[in-house]
């Protein structure tokens, strides 16, 4: 006879296994790893909750101190591989394989351990498909979530930093899987729930916050006149032409600098409500001054920003917050907003090869993906019309039927054609290639797809690729915006110069750009501390950017 | 460190009348370029002193652009490099004609 109710039964034991730690849901601090030890068995998938932002902290600390004779050959499926704990598992032979999407300061570490076999990898994700395959293939038999407060129903309040908690719990809670949440504190009633308790199985009082790594904080100080100038050329020569509305920006201080320039360069040019009002965005420091100024309607956001949250709460008409005041973020909920509602996605990256793809992996690095790849690609699902959407794809296929022809979404890379110690951007081959060689992957790490670019952006001018007709062509607009790397001098240059008349280069003096006007003065803040003032003392900056 | 001396042929004298400008900063990803009115008016010399080596190449192409754009004629340029990129170069050079043929301050 069969039974339809063994991972209920299952479920049931391992709650009962935890139960003796337990008063109600509330376990003691100084009994996580032995609840650890308890609830899950060998094997498990288990979703350790951390990601660019946020980190269950305590939880990591507490599963990699388990006795691996009890607890071993774990599946760790998570979003981030971020603290050194996460990787410490697989050291200690807690856990064998994994399935992640983002690894940014642990990028050189994993690539050791996967060198060594000390990893079974699984897939290098984005933080959405990990998400979607929470749901078919990758359901957690264990969460491990950090909250900022829970009542003793187990309620969760997850303040700003909600994330990605919400997707991580109903994919556990719902296949019969067992939560477990680290909060900050337990209280009698919360601001608001996030989280419903009956979700939740086990809570943890830490004590203390959980991390969260301020990693969308761009220190105004830091950025150069060609940041500045590939910010004019961008707002000038994509953004206005296009009426860009709803975009996503990615991290980098290229980006930052055109933030900062839509209330001086952007009012100038008379942009002002014609471009970049509505975002699936971090609450970056950087945008303060543009929402100041009025250029900001709507602000969707994958996470919180360390020092952000009093100023959030203010201005509850741009943010999304919550009954109790403070931000909802939903990483899930914004990526897709980044993938089907936004109309461009500029960000910066490391290397560019010549068909456009572009890789932040390095041959010692394996720096995973997060959610640039969503925002950066064509949702080819996509069937709602908008202007940029439709002229996008207008000039890549000019000759269809305007009712049959797909539109395109905008995605822009943008950066200086020499990167940190000179290491250019353009080169022949992405170290991406080398690395899944030497690990035998079947996909090298790509970020974002050439056939996805539509736009590259450096000091030299900008290179439309929904122009070119072929791929030499293709090649040549990017040789020709490649500035003095090889790739740049390695151009010919009457093919260059052919484009350029066509429109698929345009250089500064082609937009009636003069670099010499590419001046910090240009930029609406010009430090973390003019931040601040913009802001009506309401932005706390950490202490790592107080410079003053 | 590596010195590096590039002299082209410029298309017409640098318009102006001032002796001499400095622009830039040495610091790191930076450098600073003294400009001087000292050459006979299709010359331009460029001097460098880097401290980052091997990018002759660069930084040859770097000058010859700028030479052919600008047309600097009668100037030489001592530049004090930091490992600054190439865009900075180009830029800083750029700053230097600008300031010495008096558009700007």
């Amino acid at each position: 006879m069969t039974t339809w109710n063994n991972a209920q039964s299952l479920r049931d034991s391992r709650k009962r296994a935890g139960a003796p730690y337990a008063q109600g849901k509330c376990v003691a601090r100084k009994d996580t790893t032995a609840l650890l030890e308890a609830v899950i068995r060998p094997g498990d998938r288990v979703c350790l909750e951390g990601d660019n932002q946020k980190q269950a902290d305590l939880l990591a600390t507490a599963l990699a101190a388990v006795n691996k004779d009890k607890v071993h050959d774990l599946h760790m499926v998570q979003s981030g591989v971020v603290l050194p704990e996460h990787l410490d598992l697989f050291e200690l032979g807690i856990a064998k394989r994994l399935d992640y999407a983002y690894s940014g300061p642990q990028s050189q570490r994993i690539a050791k351990l996967l060198f060594g076999g000390k990893i079974e990898l699984g897939a290098v994700h984005t933080y959405l498909e990990l998400f979607a395959r929470y749901y078919v293939d990758l359901t957690p038999q264990v969460a491990l979530i950090a909250a900022v407060s829970a009542d003793r129903e187990g309620n969760l309040y997850t303040g700003p930093n909600t994330e990605d908690t919400p997707a991580i719990v109903e994919a556990t809670a719902f296949k019969d899987g067992i939560v477990i949440a680290q909060v900050n504190e337990i209280v009698d009633k919360l601001p608001r729930v996030d989280i419903p308790g009956d979700w939740v199985d086990f809570v943890i009082e830490s004590g203390k916050p959980f991390y969260v790594e301020p990693l969308f904080t761009r220190d105004p100080g830091a950025i150069t006149e060609t940041q500045i100038l590939t910010a004019m050329l961008a707002i000038k020569g994509i953004y206005a032409p296009y009426g860009v509305q709803r975009l996503n920006h990615g991290i980098g201080f290229n980006t930052a600098a055109i933030e900062l320039l839509l209330p001086t360069y952007g009012e100038r040019l008379g942009l002002k409500g014609k471009i970049a009002s509505r975002w699936a965005l971090n609450p970056h420091p950087t945008l303060i001054p543009a929402i100041e100024s009025g250029w900001v309607q709507q602000i969707h956001s994958f996470g919180s920003e360390v020092g952000m949250d009093d100023y959030i709460r203010a201005r509850p008409d741009v943010f999304f917050t919550g009954p109790d005041g403070s931000l909802r973020s939903n990483r899930a909920f914004s990526q897709v907003a980044g993938l089907y509602a936004c109309d461009m996605f500029i960000g910066s990256t490391l290397q560019i090869d010549l068909q456009g793809n572009s890789s932040t992996v390095t041959a010692d690095r394996v720096a995973g993906f997060g959610g640039a790849p969503n925002m950066g690609s064509d949702a080819r699902g996509r069937r709602h019309p908008s202007q940029p959407w439709l002229q996008a794809g207008k000039e890549a296929d000019p000759d269809s039927p305007a009712a049959l022809r797909r539109g395109r979404k905008l995605v822009v890379q943008i950066g200086e054609t020499f990167g940190d110690k000179n290491a250019p951007l353009f080169v022949e081959n992405l170290d991406a290639l080398k690395l899944a060689e030497k690990l035998d992957l079947d996909l090298a790490p790509v970020m974002v797809y050439g056939d996805d670019v539509t736009h590259i952006v450096t000091e030299e001018g900008i290179a439309n690729l929904l122009l070119c007709r072929n791929n030499d062509e293709r090649e040549h607009a990017i040789r020709g915006v490649a500035g003095y790397t090889e790739v740049g001098r390695g151009r010919d240059k009457k093919l260059v110069q052919q484009l350029r008349e066509r429109g698929v280069i345009r250089r500064p003096e082609d937009l009636g750009i003069d670099p010499l006007d590419a001046d910090r003065r240009l930029l609406a803040a010009r430090s973390i501390k003019d931040l601040v003032r913009w802001s009506g003392d309401l932005y706390a900056p950490p202490s790592k950017f107080r410079n003053w | 460190m590596e010195t590096l001396n590039y002299r082209n042929k410029a298309q017409q004298r640098a318009k102006g009348s001032k002796r001499q400008v400095i622009v830039g900063v040495v610091a790191s990803g930076n450098l600073e370029v003294l400009a001087e009115r000292v050459l006979p008016d299709t010359d331009c010399e460029v001097d460098i002193r880097t401290a980052a080596e091997g990018f002759g190449e660069v930084w040859q192409a770097v000058v010859a652009d700028f030479v052919e754009r600008r047309s600097p004629g009668g100037l030489k340029f001592s530049i004090n490099d930091g490992g600054a990129r190439p865009d900075t170069v180009a830029l800083r050079l750029a700053q230097a004609v600008s300031a010495i043929e008096g558009e700007r301050t």
